[in-house]
């Protein structure tokens, strides 16, 4: 009686063993990849500094599915730069150029105006009602860097969830196998 | 070991690397071009000059835009940006950058160009301190890569004045 349940529990303990080394393998996985998101963060100064372009709005330049890399630093905004913000009222961040930009001598301050490369109109009709420009509370960060196609894995994700899933099990049976 | 699996994750792991190499050296290659752009502008005509009901002032001017900028161009050029924005300095603001007409040059062919045109947008002042005022004309330009960083720089043409008198 007594080796069989020394059998049993060794056996126990082996498969505890697995479960725990692989637990730890996905935690390293999602922390490292928690502190690379909040590493770059830092570097850049950016509360988000990988986005995916959404719209048609910035043709030919940017188009849907491509990822901009973004830097905000403590640069003055100038006309020309492609900013990312976000306006009162939209939760979707918008990534268009500045045309206008006037900057307060007093105070530092900038009112900035954008629009789309695409678009035929500025971004007013696009702004909170009443409000005629942006300013720097409302830019998350300026693009620095384009990849191309790289975002169509978020944009497929978000719309049809089925297949985060399977891509978070793929993960899961990866991680299981030594 | 030799799962299917197993050498899958190899190969895309290898396959995504050397796309990533192969992209940023596209990228640093960049580096090596020194570009050499000229541009000229002229102010034809004020056509016209007034102050607006809430105040500001606003001004029509026609240009005469040429620059050739083909030297901007590198197999990694997507497309480049060209903008020709009026910069000046008020009382109340240290920068006012007023853009007045804008193009995409998709290529090298179309880099060299002669535009006539009136401002695009509009030349609107936070304010009334255009009459008289001494302003330049600066042609911006930025250099979208079909991948990696982008560029920008710009050519700075000063001696521009607005008419004392409204018309």
């Amino acid at each position: 009686m007594e080796w069989i349940r020394e059998s049993v529990d060794s056996i126990k303990s082996i498969q505890l063993r697995q479960t725990l080394s692989q637990a730890v393998n996905l935690g390293l996985i999602l922390t490292s990849a928690l502190i690379i998101w909040k590493g770059l963060i830092c570097i850049t100064g950016s509360e988000s500094p990988v986005v995916v372009v959404l719209s048609e709005s910035m043709e030919p330049g940017f188009q849907r599915g491509d990822i901009l890399f973004l830097h905000m630093g403590k640069d003055p905004l100038r006309a020309g730069e492609i900013i990312v913000f976000n306006v009162d009222g939209r939760d979707i961040p918008i990534v268009h150029r500045v045309i206008k930009v006037h900057e307060r001598q007093d105070t530092g301050e900038v009112y900035i105006l954008t629009k789309g490369d695409n678009n035929p109109e500025d971004d007013r009709v696009l702004y909170a009602q009443g409000q005629r420009w942006l300013q720097r509370h409302h830019v998350m960060g300026r693009a620095v860097g384009f990849l191309p196609y790289v975002g169509w894995m978020t944009i497929i994700m978000t719309g049809n969830p089925i297949i985060k899933y399977i891509i978070i099990g793929a993960l899961l049976v990866i991680t299981s196998k030594d | 070991m030799h799962s299917f699996g197993y050498r899958a994750n190899a190969l895309i792991t290898l396959g995504v690397t050397v796309l990533a190499l192969m992209c940023a050296m596209a990228s640093l290659s960049d580096n090596l071009n020194s570009p050499t752009p000229s541009a000229q502008v002229q102010v034809l005509n004020v056509n016209w000059f007034q102050k607006q009901r809430n105040g500001n002032e606003e001004v029509s001017l026609t240009l005469n835009i040429s620059a050739d900028l083909q030297s901007m161009f590198t197999w990694n050029t997507k497309q480049v940006f060209v903008f020709l924005a009026a910069e000046y300095e008020t009382p109340k603001n240290s920068l006012n950058q007023v853009s007045l007409w804008d193009g995409i040059i998709p290529s090298k062919e179309h880099a060299k160009f002669l535009i006539h045109t009136t401002n695009k947008y509009r030349f609107i002042d936070q304010g009334s301190n255009l009459q008289g005022k001494e302003f330049n004309l600066t042609l911006h330009w930025h250099v979208m890569p079909k991948t990696g960083k982008m560029f920008a720089d710009k050519i700075v043409m000063t001696g521009y004045r607005l008419p004392e008198e409204y018309r």
